[in-house]
């Protein structure tokens, strides 16, 4: 049974406020960014002064910052965007894009984003056979301003055989009280695109947290998702819908979850394998102590002619009031799929404790070392610099995190 | 003599079943003994009951290291005196790369063994690593993977080595380390126990002590010297003495014989050279 307390099913969005909009700054460059939101990306690891393709920044409800370095790889808010590609000239009609790879009236978070007119987000886009060398870095922040809601909304396109490496820190000052996130992040990635996104949020115990995520995945299309959470929440509640339209295209996401305190998280990703030789792999580690308690979902649905998913759910309890329910799902819709799932939740054992401790390690540095090996993730999967980047926040985040 | 093990009247349960009872063994300084015993015996149970492993539960008796009582001490402070073990089913641990235990135990040991000068490895761990790859036949990718995930019965007793030839322990409890090896890699396994057992030195200079359990003995030909040889059955020693004549004994009669005990290692008897070849 779902707890019912912490589910918090019943947000009340009149509960929440926007900010005064016209007090508001626009930064023109790095070097303006004041010290307290520079730290504050810190803890999600992002250094605004380090070689990067390109960065975005946004506290509250307005872009503060928009830089794009790159030729060929375009990075705006997206109130901008919308009035640039308007279909006229031949340019590109951002109308095709808008609420198609998240339906608008999927809840009401996603009906609030729609209706929402003065909220914004970034626009990427990246141009036929572009190529990010460095990551583009965006940090969305929630400013200390209690009870404030953050409606944020991203379209990302990935022009043919384009490549696009994006690492997205979301974070709220420690004086942001009782503040809802709602993000509306939806991604194109057309035939031979590759889009290698790490997110890295975190949060306060009060804030609540609504991400809201669909793909799109055409003709060989790759995309790598990491998603690394290992901070409190009061509710955070995602799942990410990927449709592999295209012949080959693949998908690969990593979620880790370090939950503690009374946080409580229901994420998820479902992927629907729809062209001819997909494939997705779902892989989540949660770390679970104190009173937390975590849902972790995955759920693939097989149609197309040789796909193939797997899913792969792992969780630690550290503490004996944690929770954690483990929910894999594989659904075949056609007889030549391949579908598989594995779920493990449980303490760490006895027998490995032991076994480190014959080589003299106490047993606090034995769950430590058995703790960091399964959060050690592979992030083979993501371009070099952008596994570097993100293995290096794994590591920072941790260490403050957990001491 | 320089005593290093004394084990007395240990009663050991096991999720409420008595396995060991009544134990007794002594082992000095610069010995190194044989325990042979069929399976169930209790042999791991006395392994684990050494160490201090929860499960086992010492419901009367004593374990004395070097002349200290360390029956109530944890499993760390009791290996940090300087017992070392390689395991007959070692776990399975994901996540954490054979490499980083290797940092971990070399570590350890320079903690452990702050004053002593005579250290196996003392150069670089990353060297050692290179010479006992070249020894052990591994590559180095091996050292990359998960502690004994996915991996063959001689890969395991490898990682388990390498572990003890890092930890140079004082005292080394070997648990069946020639099950599941074939006959090539049991002559190089026993060659590295050798060698962590200080048999190759001239007795006056043989310092490590060592507890070897086995029910093949195919291995101890390879050896050398060993010291004294224990046939357990039951949770108890049924037989002490000379490993020769014991193994001689229990290759003729088999072990359910000693449990009437035929008194096959009658002194008078004429010794033969044993042929430890199964
Ligand atoms: N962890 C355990 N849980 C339950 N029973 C055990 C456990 N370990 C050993 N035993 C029992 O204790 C007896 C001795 O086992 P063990 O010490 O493993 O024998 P050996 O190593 O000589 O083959 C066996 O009857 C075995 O079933
Ligand atoms: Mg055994």
């Amino acid at each position: 049974m779902i707890d019912k307390d912490k589910a918090d099913d019943d947000i009340d969005l009149n509960d929440y406020k926007i900010e005064d909009l016209k007090t508001s700054k626009f930064y023109k460059s790095e070097q303006e960014i004041p010290d307290e939101l520079r730290n504050s990306m810190k803890k999600v690891g992002i250094e605004v002064d380090s070689d990067k393709s390109g960065i975005f920044l946004q506290s509250g409800n307005k872009p503060d910052l928009c830089v794009s370095k790159v030729q060929g790889i375009e990075l705006m808010p997206l109130k901008e965007a919308l009035k640039i590609y308007d279909g006229s000239d031949g340019k590109l009609n951002l109308q095709d894009y808008f609420w198609k790879a998240v339906s608008s009236d999927k809840d009401k978070f996603t009906t609030e984003a729609a209706i929402n007119e003065i909220t914004d987000g970034y626009f990427i886009h990246a141009l036929a056979g572009q190529k990010t060398i460095f990551p583009l870095q965006s940090c969305l922040f929630i400013p200390p301003f209690p009870g404030l809601k953050q409606v944020v909304h991203n379209i990302i396109i990935a022009e043919p055989g384009s490549q696009l490496d994006i690492i997205t820190g979301c974070t709220a000052h420690t004086g942001a009280k009782s503040a809802i996130h709602l993000g509306v992040s939806e991604f194109y990635a057309k035939k031979d695109a590759k889009i290698s996104f790490t997110m890295v949020h975190n949060w306060t115990e009060t804030t609540k947290v609504r991400p809201r995520t669909g793909i799109i995945l055409e003709e060989n299309a790759k995309f790598s998702n990491f998603y690394v959470v290992m901070s409190e929440v009061k509710n955070l509640q995602t799942n990410p819908s990927i449709k592999l339209i295209g012949k080959n295209a693949s998908y690969f996401g990593q979620t880790l979850i370090y939950a503690k305190g009374e946080s409580y998280y229901d994420i998820g990703a479902t992927a629907h394998l729809i062209g001819e030789g997909s494939k997705a792999e779902i892989i989540s580690r949660v770390l679970a102590v104190d009173n937390s308690h975590v849902i972790a979902r995955g759920k693939i649905i097989g149609d197309g002619k040789d796909v193939t998913g797997h899913i792969d759910c792992s969780a630690l309890l550290l503490s004996p009031t944690a929770r954690v329910d483990s929910i894999p799902a594989i659904v075949a819709q056609n007889p030549e799929v391949t579908l598989t799932h594995e779920a493990s939740v449980g303490k760490i054992s006895d027998d490995h404790i032991e076994y480190l401790m014959s080589r003299g390690l106490t047993e606090d540095e034995a769950i430590n070392l058995i703790v960091s090996g399964f959060l050690d993730v592979d992030t083979s999967p993501l371009p070099p610099s952008l596994a570097e980047e993100t293995k290096k926040i794994i590591d920072i985040v941790s260490k403050s995190e957990m001491g | 003599m320089n005593n290093i093990l004394r084990i007395e009247n240990l009663t050991v349960r096991v999720d409420n079943h008595q396995i060991l009872k009544d134990f007794d063994l002594n082992i000095n300084k610069g010995e190194v003994h044989v325990l042979l015993g069929p399976n169930g015996a209790g042999k791991t149970t006395l392994i684990k009951s050494i160490l201090g492993f929860k499960k086992y539960v010492v419901e009367s008796g004593k374990i004395y290291f070097k002349g200290e009582d360390i029956t109530n001490l944890s499993i760390s402070e009791r290996v940090s005196k300087g017992i070392g073990v390689l395991f007959q089913h070692p776990p399975e641990i994901n996540g954490v790369k054979l490499s980083k235990l290797l940092t971990v135990c070399d570590q350890k040991r320079n903690m452990f063994t702050k004053e002593t000068t005579e250290n196996a490895c003392d150069s670089d761990l990353d060297e050692y690593m290179d010479s006992l790859a070249q020894r052990l036949k591994f590559s180095k990718d091996y050292l990359e993977r998960d502690v004994n995930t996915g991996i063959s019965g001689g890969e395991i007793k490898r990682s388990e080595i390498l572990q003890m030839m890092v930890m140079q322990p004082e005292f080394l409890l070997f648990d069946e380390p020639d099950s599941g090896v074939d006959v090539e890699n049991v002559e190089i396994i026993a060659s590295i126990m050798r060698e962590l057992l200080d048999r190759d030195k001239v007795p006056s200079k043989q310092e490590k002590s060592g507890l070897i359990i086995t029910h093949l003995g195919y291995i101890l030909k390879f050896l050398g010297h060993i010291t004294r040889a224990h046939i357990v059955m039951d949770g108890k020693i049924l037989c002490s003495g000379n490993p020769k004549q014991i193994i001689n004994g229990v290759m003729k009669n088999g072990f359910e014989k000693c449990r009437e005990c035929i008194s096959c290692i009658d002194s008078t008897e004429k010794l033969e050279e044993v042929d430890f070849t199964l």
